[in-house]
């Protein structure tokens, strides 16, 4: 099962080292992590999509509490929270095919923003599946390179976590 | 001096926060980037122990920490100084003492260009610290070593290191030392939510065959009191692990000994059939449990600990209670009434009296008898801090001595140090100068760390070094005997040194004895000389750990190793 973790963290040198360390040391798998700074400057915020039944999940959590720069742990249950991942994917095009993508890109919202002789850019925006799923509608232009920045996510609602 | 504004450099700040946290002894070794430090430890009134090798600093400082309860404070210079700590770093994580590490770094300036004598050595000890801090500035020193003291010392104990780049001892701040610590992300637990004491309470109240399974974290809590009170009051039987030895009086009519692969038959057969397990301050460590599946299956689990992480880990737990061991049975005295544990304590006292620990002398008479020395030693100086080093020595030590009190027993129980035992000695001796202290070991460990001896003799710090001498590498030649058909690879290490003229060559008073007549007087000379000394005894050379559970398996499927009479 795959649980999303919103981890608050002291803004500090070495804390994404002590993170991504505890992960590998323990035996536990990252399926995608992000990291930036939150509203207030001195603590960051990362977003860890993990593998695991509840057993490792717990444990996961638990041990990311016991480090000292890791300031609070949640759980982001998909059903109260919501959560998105941007992609850029390069993918070929000729002048003939360009409407074609462009009717893709704009079924998915997703946006151009580079275009060349060969080849063109495009922004998407979504959750998981819904990038998924341009990305197969794309593959057969042939994607020259691909990058996903990972899933980041928020708990609806209130402000707690 | 506390209200501020007093400049000074960086090594200074560092001498007067050692003042301010009560910091009266230390541990380390010099090197060039440390030499402001050093400048100013020349008149500190801190005592500064010159070891011969870093790693002795950092056991030495563990030792002085297990035998007080205080924070264990070492120094090393960068690179090789502070790589050399790493082991005894390790160690002190896996059974959480107390300490604070320092260690010298090259200018700040030089950092990552793989300059002389530099070591990463915040990000090599990451996994085996409880947090780590590279100074940046002088001005978050004092802060710095406010929260190491602090982080080290509470919750979970274990070590925080702190890397001092050189460029930082000579930089001048205004001095002011925090009175408080402000650490958003650590905030342990020590009050026990009541509603799961309650719970555990009437499990206790409802339970027939009741085990109390304490550990280190009795230690750590300074709970031996409350654990003696409590099973007292729910009449159960308590085994304690090997860091958690000393931890209940050994002749106590409710003692089962230790559990786990060298523990007492009656401990592992009370842990099987139990119904209710009461574990306080332990982490179900894989040589206690043998095979997890088997492990008191039949038992509901109460499990006390200070860290939340440590439940459920390896065993699943029914009652858990989160916080300080001593707090949670203050509690438990109270709410708990007792067991009705009748029947299930006259089957523990047969189980004593049908499974005892047992030795058999030999009847040739060559080598003594490992066991006997121990109870010897136990018989001479009931009130000695025993330290050992790691292998068959260091179990038949858990075995054999008869402790009574808390802070008595110092041993390597998570990582298995060799070399641990003969500066966690020096350490101990030092915290406790009243104290008579031994450390137990075996002929393999003393030599990873026999340089000592020149600190023992240049300090004057008369501890007594009792070297079981089989001439094997023993406890790997008792797993080569019983699983590899007796092909002793490499553990064969007989005739190699003459340890008493090695104490002789270093300062120290070299003892030996070869016959079991011999034993009690050795034992005996070396506490009336108050010298560092060694006492070669020359043991059986074959001699097995008895009893014993092979790895991987259930912990009631021990066998006896000795030889029945």
């Amino acid at each position: 099962m795959r649980h999303t973790l919103a981890v608050l963290v002291e803004n500090k040198y070495g804390v994404l080292s002590r993170v991504a360390g505890m992960f590998s040391r323990r035996g536990y798998n990252i399926d995608s992590l992000t990291v930036g700074v939150t509203e207030d400057p001195t603590i960051s915020r990362m977003t860890i999509v993990v593998m695991g039944d509840d057993d490792v999940l717990e444990q996961v959590m638990k041990q990311l509490n016991k480090l000292i720069d890791v300031i609070r742990v949640t759980d982001l249950k998909s059903e109260e929270s919501v959560d998105r991942e941007l992609a850029l994917i390069k993918v070929n095009s000729e002048v003939t095919n360009r409407p074609e993508i462009m009717q893709i890109a704009n079924i998915f919202r997703a946006r151009i923003i580079d275009v060349g002789s060969k080849s063109m850019i495009i922004e998407v925006t979504g959750d998981e599946g819904k990038i998924t799923a341009i990305e197969q509608l794309l593959k057969p232009f042939g994607i020259k390179e691909m990058v996903r920045t990972g899933k980041v996510a928020l708990r609806r609602g209130q402000k707690n976590s | 001096m506390t209200e501020s504004t007093e400049k000074m450099t960086g090594a200074r700040a560092f001498i007067e926060c050692l003042y301010r946290e009560g910091v009266d002894t230390i541990f380390g070794y010099p090197g060039g980037v440390l030499l402001p430090i050093y400048d100013e430890l020349y008149d500190a009134d801190i005592r500064h122990i010159l070891v011969r090798h870093e790693q002795a600093a950092v056991h030495g400082a563990e030792g002085y920490a297990r035998a007080t309860g205080k924070t264990g404070v070492c120094l090393a210079t960068s690179g090789p100084g502070a790589t050399n700590l790493v082991t005894g770093i390790a160690n002190a994580y896996m059974d959480s003492i107390p300490m604070v590490v320092f260690t010298g770094q090259v200018p700040s300036n030089l950092l990552g260009n793989d300059a002389f004598q530099e070591a990463n050595i915040t990000g090599i000890t990451m996994p085996i610290t409880k947090h780590n801090y590279l100074v940046q500035d002088a001005n978050d020193l004092p802060r710095i070593i406010k929260e190491a003291f602090h982080i080290a010392s509470t919750g979970r104990q274990g070590p925080v290191l702190i890397d001092l780049p050189k460029d930082i001892t000579v930089q001048e701040i205004d001095f002011y030392y925090p009175d408080k610590v402000n650490l958003r992300g650590y905030k342990p637990t020590y009050q026990g939510n009541l509603q799961q004491i309650k719970k555990a309470a009437s499990e206790i109240g409802k339970s027939k065959n009741p085990v109390i399974y304490a550990g280190g974290g009795i230690i750590s809590s300074e709970a031996s009191k409350e654990l003696r009170e409590f099973a007292e009051k729910i009449n159960a039987p308590v085994t304690t692990t090997l860091t958690g030895m000393g931890g209940f009086p050994v002749e106590h009519p409710l003692f089962l000994g230790m559990p786990g692969m060298h523990g007492t038959k009656y401990a592992n057969y009370a842990i099987q059939e139990s119904d209710l397990l009461i574990a306080v301050g332990v982490r179900f460590d894989d040589r206690v449990t043998g095979k997890l599946k088997a492990f008191a299956s039949n038992a509901k689990i109460i499990h006390i600990d200070i860290d939340p992480a440590e439940i459920s880990k390896n065993v699943k737990v029914d009652i858990p209670i989160v916080g300080d061991a001593k707090w949670i049975l203050q509690k438990l005295l109270k709410y708990a009434s007792p067991s009705q544990s009748e029947a299930w304590i006259k089957r523990i006292d047969n189980w004593k009296k049908d499974h005892p620990l047992y030795y058999v002398e030999p009847a040739t008479g060559n080598g003594i008898k490992p066991q006997y020395i121990i109870e010897q030693i136990s018989e001479a100086c009931k009130d000695a801090i025993i330290v050992t080093e790691v292998g068959q020595h260091q179990m038949w030590a858990a075995q054999y001595f008869r402790f009574s009190k808390p802070r008595t027993f110092i041993t390597s129980g998570g990582l298995g140090t060799m070399g641990y035992g003969f500066p966690a000695a020096i350490g101990a001796k030092i915290a406790r100068p009243d104290k008579t202290v031994f450390d137990i070991a075996g002929d393999g460990s003393f030599q990873m760390n026999s340089q000592e001896l020149a600190t023992a003799v240049q300090e004057n710090v008369p501890v007594i070094v009792a070297i079981f001498n089989n001439g094997y590498l023993g406890m790997v030649r008792q797993w080569q005997e019983l699983f590899h058909n007796k092909r002793y690879s490499s553990t064969c290490i007989q005739n190699s040194v003459d340890f008493v003229k090695l104490a002789e060559a270093y300062g120290a008073l070299g003892l030996r004895a070869t016959k079991r007549e011999e034993v009690r007087p050795a034992i005996e000379e070396a506490i009336a000389s108050g010298r560092p000394t060694v006492i070669d005894f020359i043991i059986e050379c074959e001699e097995n750990v008895s009893p014993m559970v092979p790895a991987g398996a259930a912990i009631n499927e021990i066998m006896d190793l000795e030889r029945k009479e």
